[in-house]
């Protein structure tokens, strides 16, 4: 590492213990959403996208990422001193979602718990987190989880990408890690691309302004430090994940940075799940960990809207064989799939007024 | 007022966390404290592991009060690995391949609002067909 570094880094090595990843069942084509609104005109920024089951929301299905992750860390519950959920779509607006994923996978009580947000992001704000309470020895393990029903206003192009899933990560001490986390670096600024006020059902965007000053300035620049601090280079990685709101902007940005599209195929699920916003980026990384070598190198880079995106490496360590059959891969959930129409839809995410 | 209900079975709601009997090894759920095979005294905190298969199944049109939102969906007695009979909903299916006997595992799932929009959440097991 190069010196004055603004790189985060723990004191102790940290790294992943475990990972789980969880997509709900329901896919809705980009062509159903089109076939409404667009008389089926108009090019699609994804083939489909998940939508979660009418009894599914982020408590559920972080409870279920959860214990794929705990049934890969095998460790002990009770030695979890955090369980921290980031989503934009927690179910309640004042009660943690949290509490009750800690209850459920036998957390509680003597444990951290406490709800992000940070768009997007706000799962890898939690990883980060937990890479601080970890690495500075407060605690052994703590659970980092990314989580989100993405909201989609009927007819927004937001509406043909807004998704369900995302992943858990037991983070832990580096010499029982399957994958070394080496460091991480955040870039942020107040850049007003995306939100949703208070009470509001829909969020709001700037449109193309969710482009170059938002997306692709905040991810070009956390990455780019990060090649640069840690003096590596693109090739130096197995693969790359970007945060992926559609399947164009990680495509692109990966260019940009000098990464081949071999490396980044294996964490780009966006086309065929969707945008899982605080999901989107980790529930990539997880595809990957499910494939990669000991050895192999893996940057992640997250973005959030309001704005601001987390660099992180990893390093595979010879623990992931044994690990990562011990839970569903994240494969097994994206082809785990039941297509349905634009009213099926319309029930199951209550967009339709019944008083 | 339901709060202190739910909360009360939140444990075996969210984990199918039962009771096992220190005397017959039988495990127990609900959860009642008296081993329903020997008599004797069962307190003794028991996980299940969440895998069964389906006994018996009916499909509810008329949902009761707080469910009408799911309806119509499948109601079935549920064979646990470990012995009890449990009844819940099953969910991500298939119904094509739904049969007696078919493997399921239990997922936590949001089972209704308690009261209206305003009410409490409550959560707990539902079953879902095995994934491959």
């Amino acid at each position: 590492m190069t010196e004055n570094s603004k790189l985060l880094q723990p004191e102790n090595p940290v790294g992943i213990i475990g990972y789980g990843a969880y997509v709900p069942k329901y896919r809705l084509p980009a062509t159903e959403v089109s076939k409404v609104w667009t008389d089926g005109v108009g090019g699609l920024p994804v083939v489909e996208k998940s939508v979660p089951g009418i009894d599914e929301d982020v408590v559920t299905m972080s409870i279920e990422a959860a214990r794929n992750a705990m049934n890969r860390a095998r460790i002990d519950v009770s030695e979890v001193r955090a369980v921290w959920v980031g989503s934009e779509s927690h179910p309640y607006a004042v009660k943690p979602t949290s509490t009750i994923v800690a209850e459920a996978i036998g957390a509680v009580p003597n444990t951290q718990a406490a709800d992000w947000e940070f768009a997007c992001k706000a799962g890898t704000e939690a990883m980060v987190a937990a890479m601080g309470l970890v690495g500075s020895k407060m605690a052994k393990y703590a659970i980092a989880i990314g989580m989100d029903t993405a909201q989609g206003r009927p007819g927004d192009p937001l509406e043909y990408t807004a998704a369900a899933g995302g992943a858990a990560f037991v983070i832990g001490p580096a010499d029982e890690a399957l994958a070394e986390i080496e460091c991480t670096y955040s870039f942020v600024t107040d850049t007003p691309d995306f939100w949703r006020r208070a009470y509001q059902k829909y969020p709001e965007h700037g449109h193309r302004f969710t482009g170059e000053p938002a997306y692709f300035k905040h991810v070009t620049e956390a990455a780019k430090y990060m090649l640069e601090t840690s003096e590596t280079k693109a090739e130096d990685y197995a693969y790359v994940v970007f945060h992926q709101p559609n399947a164009k902007f990680p495509q692109t940005v990966g260019k940009q940075l000098g990464f081949t599209p071999e490396q980044i195929k294996t964490g780009l699920l966006v086309s065929e799940i969707g945008n899982t916003y605080s999901g989107a980026a980790i529930i990539g990384l997880t595809a990957i960990l499910d494939e990669a070598k000991p050895g192999d190198r893996i940057l992640m880079v997250s973005y959030g809207s309001g704005a601001g995106s987390d660099a992180m490496i990893l390093k595979v360590t010879d623990q992931i064989d044994d690990r990562r059959k011990n839970a569903p891969s994240t494969r097994s959930y994206i082809s785990r799939r039941k297509e349905i129409d634009y009213a099926t839809y319309a029930r199951m995410r209550g967009k339709l007024t019944m008083k | 007022m339901d709060i202190p209900r739910h909360w009360r079975l939140k444990k075996q709601r969210y984990a199918l966390v039962g009771e096992v009997c220190d005397h017959c090894d039988s495990k127990v759920f609900p959860p009642r404290d008296i081993c329903p095979d020997c008599g004797e005294e069962a307190k003794t905190l028991y996980s299940f592991s969440g895998k069964g298969e389906v006994y018996s199944y009916t499909k509810v049109f008329e949902a009761p009060a707080g469910f009408d939102e799911n309806a119509p969906y499948t109601v079935a007695m549920v064979k646990l690995e470990e012995g009890p009979l449990v009844t819940a909903q099953l969910t991500d299916l298939d119904e094509s391949n739904l049969e007696i006997g078919m493997p399921v595992e239990m997922v936590t799932r949001k089972l209704r609002s308690a009261t209206d929009e305003r009410g409490m959440l409550v959560y707990g097991y539902k079953f879902r067909p095995v994934m491959a």
